[in-house]
């Protein structure tokens, strides 16, 4: 599910980079549109069952998708720098991506109950700490 | 003068994408794991429990105004400046306001991934 929201990140940035720069060609803003709120149904959808901090850095990989279309596919230049950015990007996330998912919620085991306004501190403390091997 | 708009812009910037992205994480949090409500309730049951529930309504809210104003402070600034700030800031800003605000265990392989995350699409955009 996070890999098919990442491809749809890299297109719609990419839908969206052209819109932009085709301003008002209807097909392509249109498309953009959907693939961006189908990237936004995917994020959330991700952020139901993983950490903030596990999900944001996964999407960067949008933008290094998106620099790999660019080369590839629009046969743009890319520059050493920002060969250099897709390094960081990759190494960040796979940074994250050896950790484990979730680390915050103690409601993990009762999805979907009424928010119970305080939060046990020490419980999530404790089930973080067995979360992490 | 100008450099203080553009800098006040990206950090409204900044604070708006922050705050978006903590309520609807925390909104996500508190409509549960959506594939399986989904299973057990259907789509709609899945569609009408986030979009009845008030933190992501003003998760969202906080996003379009952060996308308004990034719209503004691409109007006083350059772009190469103002997108490359205005995301990789928002990388780290999450990070700590994830700590704090959602409680979650930012460990230092976090810390570490979210700054070469930021420093990375500084890169990129730049």
């Amino acid at each position: 599910m996070l890999s098919q929201g990442m491809k749809q990140a890299g297109g719609v940035s990419l839908q969206h980079l052209q819109g932009v720069i085709l301003a008002l060609r209807n097909p392509w803003v249109a498309g953009g549109i959907i693939l961006l709120l189908a990237f936004f149904a995917s994020y959330t959808n991700a952020l139901s069952w993983a950490d903030l901090t596990y999900v944001l850095p996964a999407t960067s990989l949008g933008y290094v998708l998106l620099a790999l279309v660019a080369r590839f596919a629009l046969h743009e230049q890319v520059s050493p720098l920002r060969w250099m950015g897709i390094a960081l990007i990759s190494g960040g996330v796979s940074f994250v991506a050896g950790g484990p998912a979730l680390t915050s919620d103690h409601r993990a085991q009762c999805p979907g109950l009424a928010n119970n306004a305080s939060r046990d501190s020490s419980q999530a403390h404790a089930l973080s700490g067995g979360a992490k091997r | 003068m100008k450099h203080l708009y553009t800098w006040s812009g990206i950090l409204v910037v900044v604070i708006f994408s922050v705050v978006g992205d903590v309520l609807i994480a925390r909104a996500m949090k508190e409509v549960g794991d959506v594939h399986e409500l989904w299973e057990r309730s259907g789509l709609w049951t899945v569609v009408g429990r986030v979009l009845s529930n008030l933190t992501f309504f003003l998760g969202v809210m906080a996003m379009a105004v952060a996308f308004f104003s990034l719209l503004f402070s691409l109007s006083w600034g350059d772009v190469s400046l103002v997108a490359p700030a205005a995301a990789s800031l928002t990388f780290i800003g999450n990070a700590f306001a994830a700590k704090i605000f959602l409680h979650e265990k930012v460990d230092r392989r976090r810390w570490i991934a979210a700054l070469l995350v930021a420093a990375g699409v500084a890169l990129l955009a730049g």
